[in-house]
């Protein structure tokens, strides 16, 4: 069994601001020294058998379609290696 | 900072360098006006400033030459405090208050990423509002799509709508009406509109100018970043080109919790007489918002572009003046009170920095760590952008459309079939219940909604000792202006008109929102400039003046443009809102009562739309003097407490109003065709100038003798409640059509869920 993760993130240079507010929290509770928080989500996948480069191409266009939104977010994928 | 930084002085001695003018949207005798202008070539800020001032969306150039009409016909009237121009203008509803609202297009970033488009639209109208000195208290949104069972309708509208409610609801605004209408004309192309409404005392109405030689310039809100950059000139003012490049993401993504600290903080230090002027910052960013407040100063401003707070500290000097960053704004402070106005931004969480002063220069010089890097006459960024006198002529298709009449179509001629048709037709997208929209809107927070959709109007409780209140409407039928576009401006006109009069406020001021295709189309010019000379016309008829809007251009899918769509909105005054008139039937009894007279017009109404799909012929014939007095009819009796129940006449007849009274209520009617009327005609007809009243027994001779006087044609159709739970009406071919308020609710209430849940 091979599992796949799938890293959404905002582009750079979109506005996050559930990252700012979760920055703003984290002065306020004293760690200090935080300059920036951007938050994303992560897609954990589990697969039968191995990865291959067909699957990784549909791994690709459902993470560029389903699971993050092209416009707004780019996406990592990398092989979980446990 | 490595990067090369192109400064005035370097472009004085680099004449010959070639810049990206085109990329950037401007045309090659733009270009070299700017040359003219500034007796060099621009810089590379320079040159991203006039990009975005001199777009269509900004600099009005194609509209300008048109727009025009709206002063020069502006009627007498004593209400316009602040007319066109500003930011949003402002109307004077009596008791010390003032109202500002003003409707705006996000057509394009709504089209590529739905959910932020749409918020965004929100937020930029909301701080329109704000920044006339008014509290933002109520959004309306007048949207359009194309084919309500097209995939890429089913993408858009579930973002749209997520977007409008998602900013809207965190922001604490009740969202009070507005539109929902399917036509394929809109596919690749929605229409999202937002309209704001705030509210002040008279003495609390502030300017966008920069006044005072010396005072300081603040910017404050959210920090500055790489989104939205070029918004302005890329997406709203040009065509669409299929799979184009996309560098920078010309889509922002909105905060409505900032924005929220942003009114109090803007509301605090305007109230605490901490600025001296103020403006939002929208389309184009600190380029417009510079530019726009030196030039309507004292004409100067000397700013320090490195002091702009970045959420990207690699932007460059072009990026940061192009930037549409949401939730910013900025002011201008005299040096006395700058540190009271920086503690009231620090209370709010709200960043804000001193980035200029004014100047008496008659300049705009903007410095990039200690060099200039634009210095440009304010006026000709802001204002003397290009003119242009666009070709129009009236389309070679316009006559054949306008021949092929609705006569030729098929019309039920039996209860049964009476019956069918209208089953159809409450169930087809653009009639069906908007619950399933507007519930996810919070339409009544802060406690002021007194109306809210899917009734005439939304009505909004001003003062909440007396009463006082607005109520507004916006409408447009597409199909209409497509048929007659001078006529079908005034139809979007008499409707909003009509909508607000039912509710039972006068109504005092307009505002637009111009949505068409291509301005380098003359088709679409002629129907622009046409739809314009009607409004211009109809406002003057009617002493309701324009008090601004937008245009949105370059709605079209390749060379096919949307339906002409000038939406109106109509804002009306209602001294107590106790005394509003709501739509649904009230008491069982009352006599119902059809105001204004019933003609064969089918043209481009909903019955040939959803039963022929079928668009040809003159639309129903528009009469700005009976809309007046029916107008003036409806307020009087809601005066005089003399009908329960009103609502307007529109879309698919009266058939359809009788349905959405009688669905609101929850109870039925028992009507009956008058003599020597078509019962389809009656029914399904969709002639201007009339409503359905409800009337008392007590009040109907007052209320009969009232229309008398108005000159208003009063026909008494049928008893409320006379038939239980069923809506019936009698002699349809001599037979009853009968529907159960069962039926009909189901079939209402299905169809949006159905499509897009």
């Amino acid at each position: 069994m091979a599992r796949v993760i799938v890293d959404v993130m905002l582009k750079n240079e979109i506005l996050d601001p559930q990252g700012k507010a979760v920055e703003g929290a984290l002065a306020r509770l004293g760690l200090a020294g935080v300059t920036s928080v951007r938050q994303g989500k992560s897609f954990s996948l589990e697969l039968e058998g191995d990865i291959d480069e067909s699957r990784l191409a549909q791994i690709h266009e459902l993470a560029g379609s389903l699971l993050s939104n092209p416009v707004i977010e780019d996406y990592v994928i990398r092989e979980d290696v446990r | 900072m490595s990067r090369h930084t192109d400064t005035v002085a370097n472009a004085e001695t680099t004449p010959e360098l070639e810049q990206p003018y085109s990329e950037l949207g401007l045309k090659t005798d733009e270009y070299f006006r700017i040359r003219e202008i500034l007796g060099r070539r621009p810089t590379s800020a320079e040159l991203a400033m006039y990009s975005v001032m001199w777009s269509e969306h900004c600099s009005y150039k194609s509209s300008k030459v048109h727009l025009r009409q709206f002063g020069d016909k502006k009627p007498e009237t004593e209400a316009l405090l602040v007319g066109i121009g500003e930011n949003a203008g402002v109307v004077d509803i009596g008791e010390g208050w003032a109202v500002t609202f003003k409707v705006e297009s996000h057509n394009h970033p709504s089209y590529i990423e739905p959910y932020q488009g749409a918020a965004t639209g929100i937020g930029g109208i909301v701080r329109d509002i704000l920044s006339m000195g008014a509290r933002p208290v109520a959004v309306m949104d007048p949207l359009r799509f194309g084919a309500a069972d097209h995939p890429d309708t089913r993408r858009v509208l579930p973002g749209i709508v997520a977007g409008i409610s998602g900013y809207g609801n965190c922001l604490g605004l009740p969202n009070i009406g507005g539109e929902i209408v399917f036509d394929a004309s809109y596919q690749g192309n929605p229409l999202v509109n937002a309209l704001c409404v705030g509210t002040m005392r008279h003495e609390d109405i502030h300017l966008a100018s920069a006044k005072g030689v010396g005072n300081l310039v603040i910017l404050y809100g959210a920090k500055t970043g790489g989104d939205g950059i070029g918004g302005v000139s890329v997406l709203a003012s040009e065509t669409f080109a299929e799979g184009g490049p996309t560098k920078r993401p010309a889509v922002q993504v909105g905060d409505p919790f900032m924005e929220k600290l942003l009114i109090e903080c803007t509301l605090e230090v305007l109230r605490a007489g901490l600025v001296e002027g103020i403006q939002d910052l929208g389309g184009a960013g600190i380029s417009c918002a510079t530019s726009e407040l030196a030039s309507n100063g004292e004409g100067g401003m000397h700013v320090r572009l490195d002091q702009v707070p970045l959420r990207d500290a690699s932007l460059t000097p072009e990026e940061i003046l192009m930037s549409e960053s949401q939730e910013r704004m900025c002011a201008i402070v005299t040096p006395e009170k700058v540190d009271a106005f920086l503690a009231i931004c620090r209370k709010w969480d709200v960043t804000a920095d001193v980035i200029g002063e004014v100047t008496a220069t008659g300049r705009l010089v903007i410095e990039w760590h200690g060099e200039i890097i634009v210095d440009v006459p304010p006026r000709t960024v802001a204002h003397d952008g290009p003119v242009y006198e666009r070709p129009f002529a009236r389309p070679s298709w316009q006559d054949s459309l306008q021949a092929d009449g609705p006569e030729r179509l098929a019309r039920p001629s039996t209860a049964a079939e009476i019956r069918d048709t209208v089953l159809t037709l409450v169930g087809s997208p653009n009639l069906a219940s908007k619950t399933w929209v507007t519930s996810q809107y919070d339409r009544y927070v802060l406690g002021n909604t007194v109306l809210a959709q899917p009734e005439d109007a939304g009505v909004i409780r001003v003062d909440e000792k007396t009463g006082l209140g607005v109520a507004l409407a916006t409408d447009c039928n597409g199909r209409f202006a497509k048929l007659d576009p001078y006529n079908g401006a005034k139809l979007a006109l008499a409707e909003a008109y009509r909508n607000v009069a039912t509710a039972g406020a006068a109504p005092l001021a307009v505002t637009n929102c111009l949505n068409f295709g291509s301005p380098e189309d003359p088709d679409v010019m002629w129907q622009f400039s046409e739809a314009v000379r009607g409004l211009a016309d109809g406002c003057l008829e009617l002493g309701t003046p324009v008090t601004g809007g937008n245009v949105s251009f370059y709605n079209q899918t390749g060379s096919t443009p949307i339906n002409p769509t000038p939406v109106v909105g109509v804002l009306g005054v209602i001294q107590d809102v106790a005394r509003r008139t709501p739509m649904a039937f009230r008491a069982s009894d009352d006599v119902v009562l059809v105001l204004g007279e019933s003609r064969d017009e089918f043209a481009g109404g909903e019955w040939a739309h959803v039963i022929h799909g079928h668009l040809g012929g003159l639309p129903p014939v528009v009469d700005l003097g009976r809309e007046r007095s029916l107008g003036e009819l409806l307020v009087a009796a809601s005066v005089g407490s003399l009908i329960t129940a009103a609502h307007d006449v529109s879309d698919a007849g009266i058939v359809q109003t009788l349905v959405e009274m009688a669905l609101r209520a929850g109870v039925g009617a028992l009507v009956r065709i008058p003599e020597g009327v078509d019962p389809f005609v009656f029914l399904l007809s969709e002639s201007t100038a009339r409503a359905v009243v409800t009337v008392p027994t007590s009040t109907l001779g007052a209320f009969e003798s009232l229309a008398g006087d108005h000159g208003v044609p009063v026909t008494r159709i049928g008893i409320v409640g006379a038939a239980g739970d069923d809506l019936i009406v009698e002699s349809v071919y001599g037979a009853s059509a009968t529907w159960t308020l069962t039926e009909l609710r189901t079939t209402a209430d299905a169809t949006l869920p159905a499509l897009f849940a």
